[in-house]
């Protein structure tokens, strides 16, 4: 018996299916991991609270705080600077609740908390063939181990909680084909930047995105998560790629994977998670890696892309003049070279290890241009640690940018971390909306290495020739040999 | 949640397309832990003027758009983040439904989940709205239909579950609860299986 060949997509909703869809009622979804933050899930909670009900899973739920959270230590008494009482009130609301429902929460005491979407893979709680919702859109991260990971609204929080299950409709499905090598300087949010201009800010919407293709399979899990997290940019509900050795390297060891055998035996069930030969997907994009070069957003959505060494567009369409206005652009500047006021080096996108030590090969040996404030907030406490035990810290401090504690900071800036009006901010976050950073703040999004050589030279820069040693190590015969470049 | 079958109202307009999250209800007032009272912060950065009064030319600062339900909106309503906030602030202000040739999933979502009526319409039809704000309509659910100042009726796709949940007030997570056999059945099986490989 041959069975219809599958995608990757069917294989993950098929087997979290608890009832399926009907024209009258959609699907009820089974959840295997439920992440909760301090700001989506006090009403959740209290919707519980209000009809009596226990947390179902409590073990398939865990906790952190990262939204709210100051990034700056505890002053001398022990007290965490808040940006204001109601930002404390709820993360001990987050506290209280988790303690009360048994649900185990990573707090400002445990060596692991961070950044839910940096967490969660760090720690193996992500896995892939498992559905993980959280109540933060850029829940699509965790696709890049193959598990079918999407945000939820606050009343879903509520339904996942109470039941472990969700209502939906089973979305479409969209291919992006990325094949051939990325340029040398080029990176995993490059690519992704690149995709959300070609397909729009709502090319993706109503579906699922499976990236596929060499390009995509050379990536490491960090970029690849890089990738994933700005699916729903471009409007999609998740975003996956399928998991292979490097997966499977990736999560050997961390904590909360199966150990020993156990993991051998989840490799060989993991491993049957690709689309197979012949599937269809609903749409299908492909994409050509050699044409991708450092790219920026100009405007105020993800979906206004352009390479460093182009132009903002002078079109007459009046979304693009409002950004346009909005950013400070006249039509036709070049965007290399405007001058630069804050740099933020973080967020769910870029503030793993590998983001860290790109910023760090840039600054290495060099200074924060005077005009310039620069943040870089590690994504974890295990980040944290991982880079002040490789130096990383000390780079940055050296060069004269802020060292912080972990959280989500100036990606969303609702903990006090934000830009004036009014100044430009190059962020390696995910969001470039009008206000995103502040009201009045003008957003370009960019690679960690973008970040770090803008912060350098205090204007749009193309990175490249910051990483030339980086670079020549990376294609000399003999790697290792490092060029120093002054 | 109240049964939802008609809405008749005035529009309010505003043509910018790719609405964001962060423009519906800005992230600096998502520090609260209550679910009322976010209408007062509803697109705060366009409501105020840089020294914070409140701009005048603004939609929802306009007298006669006080108490209006239908916000008539530029394509792509609502991208950004899964904040349930933005509908909340949304409906805290009074409104019923949104009209746009475009609405992002998870506002989507979240809007049917708080009674308001995410309706996606013919872009010509939508343009044509967006020209003329103030104008009334008559929203029925039951039909899937928006009639137009002209007496034109425009249909509007509508999930059949929605649909019941709007007309007759369905709570949702009740629902979901009352499936509780069928979960633990699938959690049953799932472990099993989950055995099965382990061994
Ligand atoms: S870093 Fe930004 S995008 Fe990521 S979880 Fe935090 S607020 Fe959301």
């Amino acid at each position: 018996m041959t069975s219809q060949p599958k995608t990757l997509f069917d294989k993950l909703w098929d087997a979290h299916v608890v009832t399926p869809e009907t024209d009258a009622a959609p699907a009820i979804l089974y959840i295997d991991l439920h992440l909760i933050h301090e700001v989506t899930s006090p009403q959740a909670f209290a919707e519980l609270d209000a009809r009596g009900l226990p947390v179902r899973r409590p073990d398939r739920t865990k906790g952190t705080l990262d939204h709210s959270t100051p990034t700056l230590p505890p002053t001398a008494d022990g007290r965490r600077p808040y940006v204001n009482d109601e930002a404390r009130t709820q993360v001990d609301t987050l506290r209280a609740n988790c303690a009360r429902f048994g649900v185990e929460l990573f707090d400002y005491d445990s060596p692991q908390r961070g950044i839910v979407h940096v967490m969660g893979p760090e720690l193996g709680l992500t896995q892939p063939g498992q559905t993980i919702v959280c109540g933060d859109s850029h829940t699509a991260t965790h696709g890049a181990f193959g598990a079918l990971a999407f945000g939820i609204g606050t009343s879903e929080v509520g339904h996942v909680l109470a039941t472990q299950c969700l209502l939906q409709r089973k979305p479409k499905t969209l291919a992006i084909t990325v094949e051939g090598e990325l340029p040398p300087g080029v990176g995993a949010k490059d690519l992704i930047l690149h995709v959300i201009g070609v397909i729009g800010v709502n090319g993706g919407t109503g579906h699922v995105i499976e990236y596929r293709g060499s390009a995509i399979r050379s990536l490491s899990m960090e970029q690849r998560m890089t990738v994933c997290n700005m699916s729903i940019e471009a409007g999609a509900r998740a975003g996956l790629i399928a998991p292979d050795a490097i997966t499977f390297e990736y999560l050997r060891g961390r904590p909360r994977v199966p150990q020993g055998e156990a993991f051998d035996a989840a490799v060989a069930q993991w491993t049957t998670l690709r689309t197979d030969e012949g599937a269809a997907f609903d749409r299908e994009v492909r994409i050509d890696a050699r044409d991708i070069r450092p790219t920026v957003t100009w405007g105020t959505h993800p979906g206004q892309v352009a390479a460093i060494s182009a132009q903002v567009p002078g079109s007459a369409d009046a979304d693009d003049t409002k950004a346009r206005d909005y950013m400070g652009w006249a039509a036709n500047d070049a965007i290399a070279g405007r001058a630069v006021d804050v740099v933020f080096v973080g967020s769910c996108t870029n503030s793993r290890l590998s983001d860290l030590r790109e910023a760090a090969a840039v600054l290495r040996d060099r200074r924060v241009h005077p005009r310039v404030r620069m943040l870089v907030v590690p994504g974890s406490e295990q980040v944290k640690r991982d880079a002040e035990r490789e130096g990383i810290a000390d780079v940055v401090r050296a060069a004269g940018a802020e060292w912080r504690e972990p959280g989500c900071s100036m990606c969303i800036a609702m903990n006090g971390d934000i830009v004036a009006p009014g100044q430009l901010a190059v962020s390696t976050s995910n969001r470039n909306f009008e206000g995103r950073q502040g009201k009045g703040a003008r957003t370009v999004l960019a690679s960690p290495a973008t970040a770090a050589a803008c912060a350098v030279a205090g204007e749009i820069t193309d990175p490249r020739p910051y990483l030339t040693s980086v670079l020549a190590a990376e294609t000399a015969p003999h790697a290792g040999t490092e060029l120093e470049t002054a | 949640m109240q049964p939802l079958t008609e809405i008749v109202s005035r529009t309010v307009v505003l043509r910018e397309r790719n609405i964001d999250t962060d423009q519906i209800i800005p992230a600096r007032f998502l520090t609260t832990t209550e679910r009322k009272g976010l209408g007062k912060h509803a697109f705060n950065d366009w409501r105020t003027r840089p020294d914070g009064s409140p701009d005048p030319h603004f939609p929802f600062n306009r007298a006669e758009n006080i108490g209006a339900r239908i916000l008539v909106a530029g394509r792509n309503f609502g991208c950004g983040s899964s904040r349930e906030h933005a509908p909340w602030a949304l409906t805290d202000l009074g409104l019923r439904a949104v009209i746009s040739a475009q609405i992002a999933d998870i506002f989507r979502s979240n809007a049917l989940k708080n009674g308001l009526l995410p309706i996606v319409l013919d872009e010509t039809i939508v343009d044509e709205l967006l020209a003329q704000p103030g104008v009334e309509l008559r929203i029925d659910v039951a039909r899937r239909s928006v009639t137009l100042p002209d007496g034109r009726v425009a249909q509007f796709p509508l999930d059949a579950f929605a649909q019941t949940c709007l007309l007759e007030g369905v709570d949702q997570l009740g629902y979901l609860l009352k499936q509780a056999d069928a979960i633990s059945r699938y959690e049953q099986q799932r472990q099993s299986q989950e055995l099965r490989h382990a061994s």
